[in-house]
């Protein structure tokens, strides 16, 4: 792959109710802070591309209501339904197709202002599936049995998920959730949908990320220091759930397998140094670890038990908090990628990391994923 | 921070989008939902280059992208995973406690989702047989089967 650089990240505040701010307020604080890190001027932005969802925005054709704070005046702005990972790889192939030098990525949604659960039960089949009244949170509580029962793994192992991330947000200015709780506050939380307590579960949240991507050409003329994109794939698994082993995520081997022969890592549990991923629910941060091979199966449980995930250790998962401080959907795996150039740079700590890991997902229960491996050096 | 609503209470435009749809059910889920309806029959498809049966069917084989024809499933499978839904999430027909499954039922390779009954929610266990319960007055929908209950009983 030729090369290119994230060369700039900025993001609003993640809230449960941003009640100052429209989506469009907020992609415009998010970009004048990615353009601020960057160094650069809305002019040195060549195009412009967004990420939403009309259902969160309850407005249809969403994306063109977001242009103007995007800073998309007489640009070109296409924009991506989905998750921000698989709008920022719509941006790097732009970026890399050589029309455009620098591409200015943003992804947004405010979950306080509608009903989350509506919209994901209208994610489902609507002949065969929607009337039975499932949701994303309902779904994913039958994935966290399934993923429990096939690996041996625990509700107190969740639980920690839970304790590790809320405490790691302590130290994010950014996140929505930030506190201090024990295994046992977890486990006595409301129990939502069984496995899933409510501290099993993400916060509804609002927020905007952008990233500004550079082809090598454009990549060290700014401001700051290019993270460089190693390696970045996305692949996906049937719609239907009972078409999947529910308990296993084939479409994210593949991706995290493609990704690492990209950026050519041979052992990249050795070679990754700091990881961000979509943790929706704590089960998601373990079973997400094992189905890249970053662990064996069914030790992530284990292996985070023995603290091998802390932020201030040789592994790092999700030390800005994650999902479960904060979950502004869509915009969410962009933040991953932000959270991962912060540290990889050195603005917060990333333990010395020289490589890491940014991972997002879209549609029920994991059916695609994109990963994306970040470096420090090119 | 900012202070634009001290003293004030913030501005809020309640509204809603309200459009009715009408989705075709097309061939495949028309005659899937008719034996529903009428036979009380479960129908797959099976596909002509890999064999595997899906069930709900579709036209063609999403692996193989290859035609499939039908193919009886039984109406007793096994359940693969669930969850006992307690909150009132927006999305439930019903009111909780609520038990959704994936039930692999039996002659097909696919599994489909679907609510678990006529059991004490701690006693549903991965791996028991259940049996597809029809409802009486059946309307060719997916909810003409009421829902699954614990074979043995």
């Amino acid at each position: 792959m030729d090369r290119a650089a994230i060369i700039g990240v900025g993001m609003t505040r993640i809230e449960g109710n941003k009640k100052t701010d429209t989506y469009a307020d907020m992609a415009w604080e998010a970009v004048n802070r990615a353009l601020e890190d960057a160094g650069m001027e809305m002019d040195d932005i060549d195009n412009v591309v967004t990420t939403s969802n009309d259902f969160w925005d309850g407005r249809t054709i969403s994306c063109m209501a977001v242009g103007d704070a995007s800073g998309a005046a007489n640009k070109n702005v296409s924009c991506v339904e989905g998750d921000g990972t698989f709008g920022a790889f719509y941006g790097l192939t732009r970026s890399l197709s050589g029309s455009y030098d620098t591409t200015l990525v943003t992804a947004h949604s405010k979950g306080s202002e509608s009903v989350s659960s509506l919209i994901t039960n209208a994610a489902f089949d609507p002949i065969y599936e929607r009337g039975l009244g499932l949701d994303m949170v309902s779904a994913s509580a039958m994935q966290a049995r399934a993923f429990m029962h096939r690996t041996g793994t625990t509700q107190e192992q969740l639980a920690m998920v839970s304790v590790k991330n809320h405490g790691n947000a302590m130290r994010n200015p950014m996140a929505q959730l930030a506190f201090k709780i024990t295994v046992e506050d977890v486990l006595n939380s409301e129990m939502i949908a069984d496995p899933l307590h409510k501290l099993d579960c993400s916060p509804v949240s609002d927020g905007c990320c952008a990233v500004i991507i550079a082809n090598e050409k454009k990549a060290g003329k700014y401001a700051r220091k290019p993270v460089w994109i190693k390696g970045v794939s996305f692949c996906s698994d049937s719609y239907h759930l009972g078409d999947r082993d529910l308990s296993r995520s084939k479409s994210l081997t593949a991706a995290a397998e493609k990704a690492y022969a990209m950026a050519g890592l041979s052992n990249p549990r050795k070679e990754i140094g700091l990881v961000e991923l979509y943790d929706a629910f704590t089960y998601q941060e373990l079973m997400w670890l094992e189905e890249m091979g970053l662990c064996g199966e069914g030790e992530a449980g284990k292996l985070l038990a023995k603290g091998a995930f802390d932020a201030d250790g040789k592994f790092p998962v999700n030390p800005s908090g994650g999902l479960l401080s904060g979950h502004p959907v869509i915009a969410a795996g962009l933040i991953r990628i932000a959270e991962v150039v912060k540290r990889l740079r050195g603005d917060e700590n990333g333990s010395g990391a020289k490589i890491g890991l940014a991972q997002g997902t879209n549609g029920l229960c994991g059916q695609s994923h994109c990963v994306w491996i970040l470096g420090k050096d090119k | 921070m900012k202070n634009t609503f001290e003293g004030i209470e913030p501005m809020v435009y309640e509204s809603k989008i309200s459009v009715p749809y009408s989705w075709w059910s097309g061939d495949t889920a028309g005659e899937f939902l008719r034996s529903l309806r009428d036979d009380k029959k479960l129908l797959g498809r099976r596909c002509g280059d890999c064999a595997r049966v899906y069930i709900p069917p579709r036209k063609a084989c999403p692996l193989c992208f290859a035609e499939m024809e039908w193919a009886e499933v039984s109406d007793t499978g096994t359940l693969l995973t669930y969850t006992v839904v307690l909150r009132r999430l927006a999305s439930l027909p019903k009111d909780p406690p609520v038990i959704y499954g994936l039930i692999r039922l039996d002659g097909a390779d696919t599994a489909i989702l679907h609510m678990i009954g006529d059991i004490d929610p701690a006693k549903v266990k991965i791996g028991m047989k259940v049996r597809a319960r029809f409802s009486q007055a059946r309307k060719g929908s997916i909810t003409d089967i009421e829902y699954f209950a614990p074979l043995s009983q």
